[in-house]
């Protein structure tokens, strides 16, 4: 087996992250799918890192994990904050700025 | 795992055949759960597809000789991350699903169509590109994974990592910001709670426990009153706002509403009626028949204050 299919694998879970975007509404279930993509691209990176023999692929990924971190923390305190104003985590209700 | 890992340098082409067959087994299962995140209608369900898919990714991540990254993996995403979105799931509402009407028409087949479209231009682009043979990590890892990684990340990488210690520091105090929620007035104490009930004049004593004469005695069922209707004072505020009460089952409240009568009928609360060929069947039956299936619950107690009045 060739390591580019770890390239393949990433792509087809990157497709159906941000499938799983477009399609759900929950905004938590979107948020998960966006973490879904995060983590093929981790994986493309880690596989690229094999391919060319060189450590700054896992660098990448290492700080992508980090970013990663910082944006579930934000986003979640967002998502309980809409939760509490609209009693609804539903993307579709979040269409105005202001209740 | 493949030879490149340990030790050989040159370019080689091929893994070896355990790590493929370790390839093509958990990568199907990871797709099976990243499929699932998306497809599954409950929230918790997807958050626990998707700590499977993690867990996955985190022993590819080892294969591919990032060990460091691997345990980093486990620890952080499944470990904290998943968790934090079970947290999160878990004060939204377990049971809260999505709905599944759509309000933008056809919008989920666009979806998947751009989807589609999307992957095969990736993976068109995957195997456009001359990928024959890989170095390996051999040397790169020659002296640990960790010391490579950390001689990298303090020498060419280390300005990034110190704009990551602030990116952490502005996300967990806007994380407190978000969340933190100033209280405008004086936290009621416990007396004078009990005062405002008294004065109040409403419900003096606890409130009732949920699920007591149903079949079962579950927070989110509702106890039912004497005559068989549910009593909305025994199950929690919160549940009811969230929409997660269960309703007891029509069977249970038949089944009651038949002993009832049979009790009236035994103590003699009712004027005596010739028994009718159909009340010597199946008691639930002619309770259906003779009662309209509108609103009985809501006319019974009248009824009941009636016949207590004229006795």
């Amino acid at each position: 087996m060739n390591p580019v299919n770890y390239l393949y694998l990433a792509a087809l879970l990157f497709t159906i992250g941000a499938a799983g975007v477009l399609i759900r509404r929950n905004a938590i279930v979107v948020f998960m799918c966006v973490e879904l993509m995060l983590n093929a691209c981790n994986l493309a990176f880690v596989a690229f890192s094999r391919l060319h023999g060189n450590l700054d692929g896992q660098i990448i990924a290492f700080f992508t994990m980090v970013v990663a971190a910082a944006e579930v923390v934000v986003g979640l305190a967002i998502i309980v904050s809409l939760f509490r104003s609209r009693h609804s985590a539903s993307v579709d209700d979040a269409s105005l700025m202001k209740l | 795992m493949s030879a490149a890992l340990h030790g050989v340098t040159t370019a080689a082409s091929l893994t070896s055949t355990g790590e493929a067959v370790q390839f093509w087994i958990l990568g199907t299962v990871a797709v099976a759960g990243a499929l699932c995140t998306i497809l599954m209608r409950k929230a918790v369900h997807s958050a626990l597809c998707l700590a499977g898919t993690m867990i996955i990714l985190a022993v590819f991540y080892l294969a591919n000789g990032a060990y460091f990254l691997g345990i980093v993996q486990i620890v952080v995403y499944t470990g904290a991350i998943m968790m934090l979105f079970l947290f999160v799931v878990m004060l939204v509402g377990v049971t809260a699903a999505d709905s599944l009407k759509e309000t933008i028409k056809g919008q989920r087949w666009w979806a998947v169509a751009c989807g589609l479209g999307f992957g095969v231009l990736l993976a068109a682009g995957i195997g456009h590109a001359s990928l024959d043979t890989f170095t390996g990590l051999g040397a790169a890892n020659s002296g640990g994974n960790v010391e490579g990684l950390a001689a990298l990340i303090f020498t060419r990488y280390v300005f990034a990592f110190e704009i990551t210690g602030a990116l952490l520091i502005t996300a967990a105090v806007g994380a407190m910001v978000l969340t933190h929620r100033e209280r405008t007035e004086r936290a009621r104490t416990q007396r004078e709670l009990a005062e405002q009930r008294v004065r109040e004049g409403r419900q003096l004593p606890p409130l009732p426990a949920p699920g007591v004469y149903a079949r079962h005695n579950a927070v989110d069922v509702a106890g039912l009153l004497p005559d068989g209707t549910p009593s909305e004072l025994t199950v929690s505020r919160t549940l009811r706002a969230r929409g997660q009460i269960r309703d007891v089952s029509p069977e249970a409240m038949a089944d009651l509403r038949a002993l009832e009568r049979r009790s009236e009928e035994r103590l003699g609360r009712r004027p005596y009626e010739p028994p009718r060929p159909r009340d010597s069947g199946d008691p639930r039956a002619g309770d259906r028949a003779d009662d309209p299936p509108g609103d009985r619950p809501g006319d019974r107690p009248a009824n009941r204050r009636e016949e207590e009045n004229a006795q």
